[in-house]
């Protein structure tokens, strides 16, 4: 099947953004319109303050747009839901539970009963490589390995849509790398649709079917770039190299 | 295996050995040097005697140091237990709904700075000088404490977090019982044992203002008839007990709060 004959999943139409700051009215977001398909790995990638979280913030249902509409596997988005799950920049974890524990979260709040959602959550904890770690409290983890429980949190309520914000951005450059193959490895086990903010142009080459640049604040779609390199990809290959040189300029 | 046991017991040693100086430096002060008459300050010989005599005695104050111990702990604990009883649940209403915090901050900071042994007076002349004016006086102390350290701990509740339980539908009684309380749980123990270690000092202060009973009205008692071993008697019990009470509730905090300290 190939990719335009799936359906799509994420339709955001014409959307503009402002916040009221004290100089005035700011604008963030400005006539951004994308589609998203079924399983499909889209990269946002902009410079730092571009509005690129405030993308992710109105597609996950923080905040609701000024203009433009926002639907999700069909339905308008009116407020946050299950079926869009966000990996947060900052480390989000709940401190006073356990990798278990914040990993079946959702699961919890969704009502499903003990085993059941225990059972749910360590397939998850086993998938993001986590083994070991179910009963070790947040503090005693490292940056990357929260944010594999983050990761792990998220798809545990089994949502359509994957919303990451920056989830590598406070990892340092080694970590950082292994996490990228590592979240490569979960997206082709359990394929879902991502949406995936990142400033770092080797990450989304590396992670992304499609590359959407955007503009300095207002954030709009700038250009956009299939890619079509074979997974996994190679950070030095010359293709690599030269859609990195060709994005950059 | 020796050192071994050196090393986990570290601090505890430590402790101990700085408890054995100053008790030292008292014996070789007072018993070995006679540096001051027994009247003034007692000798470290005689204290003990004092504390073991008191266990049984009941002069010169009607009661033995364990019925004083007891009187005063039930006094603390009960005004105590109620002022986090009311307290903490207020808190949480202030910290969590606006309109609470509206409503009841205005009182809330009128009575705030008033110490609780201020309230006394006003206590005595309702409820006379029984175990209820001095409960009530400790009430106050433990119910402010509980209140603003339950408060801040509820603001602490990072924006994050909420939207994390947002994702998930967590409904907002959700949100504050898996979220909202668990961050401010390390807060409400910081209370609970502020108001706790209040309640103790306030509790001994008010006893020797009013009382028949327990570990303040005995240490001004002997004030009176010029008994300072007695006082000393008084002083150690009350800086032990207020040191294992504040024990249990840290040992009670790292069970409950788990994973919120680095431990």
């Amino acid at each position: 099947m190939s990719v335009e004959q799936k359906r799509k999943l994420i339709t955001c139409t014409n959307i503009d953004k402002s916040f009221k700051v004290p100089e005035g009215i700011h604008q963030v977001v400005s006539d951004f319109s994308l589609e998203a398909r079924e399983n499909e790995f889209i990269c946002l990638f902009g410079p730092g303050q571009c509005g690129k979280t405030t993308l992710i913030n109105l597609i996950a249902g923080f905040e609701l747009p000024d203009q433009g509409s926002i639907l999700v596997a069909g339905k308008p988005v009116t407020s946050p839901g299950p079926e869009r799950g966000v990996v947060f920049q900052n480390i989000s974890l709940f401190p006073w539970l356990t990798v278990m524990g914040n990993v079946e979260y959702g699961l919890k709040m969704a009502g499903v009963p003990k085993k059941e959602r225990q059972e749910r959550a360590q397939k998850y904890i086993d998938l993001v490589g986590l083994q070991g770690f179910e009963h070790a409290y947040p503090v005693k983890l490292s940056g990357g390995m929260r944010q594999r429980v983050g990761i792990a949190r998220a798809y545990c309520i089994e949502p359509k849509v994957m919303l990451m914000d920056e989830p590598f951005g406070a990892l340092d450059a080694q970590t950082r790398y292994l996490m990228q193959e590592e979240l490569q490895r979960i997206w082709q086990t359990e394929k879902r649709t991502v949406i995936f903010v990142t400033n770092n142009i080797e990450e989304a080459i590396y992670l992304a079917d499609r590359i959407i640049v955007l503009s300095n604040c207002p954030a709009t779609v700038k250009k956009e770039y299939v890619i079509g390199l074979p997974r996994p990809r190679q950070y030095t290959s010359p293709e690599f190299l030269a859609l990195r040189k060709e994005i950059q300029q | 295996m020796m050192i071994k046991f050196l090393k986990k017991y570290k601090y505890l040693l430590i402790s101990l050995a700085s408890v054995a100086v100053v008790l030292l430096v008292w014996y070789l002060l007072i018993d070995v040097m006679k540096m001051t008459k027994s009247s003034v300050f007692p000798g470290l010989e005689k204290t003990f005697r004092t504390f073991i005599a008191k266990l049984t005695q009941k002069k010169p104050d009607g009661a033995t140091l364990g019925q004083h111990l007891l009187e005063s702990l039930k006094v603390c604990l009960l005004g105590y237990s109620i002022g986090a009883v009311l307290g903490i649940p207020l808190g949480i209403a202030m910290a969590w709904n606006k309109w609470c915090d509206w409503l009841i901050r205005p009182v809330f900071d009128l009575i705030r700075p008033v110490p609780g042994l201020a309230w006394t007076p006003m206590f005595i002349l309702i409820f006379g000088i029984g175990i209820e004016a001095k409960a009530m006086v400790i009430f106050v102390n433990s119910f402010v404490a509980c209140i603003v350290n339950t408060y801040t701990g509820i603001r602490q509740t990072d924006e994050l977090h909420l939207w994390v339980g947002d994702v998930f539908g967590a409904s907002s009684w959700q949100k504050l019982t898996k979220i909202a309380i668990p961050t401010a749980l390390p807060m409400i123990f910081t209370g609970l044992r502020t108001a706790l270690g209040g309640s103790w000092m306030a509790l001994v202060a008010a006893e020797m203002l009013a009382a028949s009973k327990g570990l303040g009205f005995m240490i001004q008692q002997a004030r009176y008839i010029s008994r300072p071993d007695l006082v000393i008697v008084g002083m150690l019990m009350i800086g032990i007990v207020g040191l294992v009470l504040d024990i249990i509730l840290q040992k009670i905090e790292t069970m409950v709060a788990k994973g919120m300290n680095a431990q």
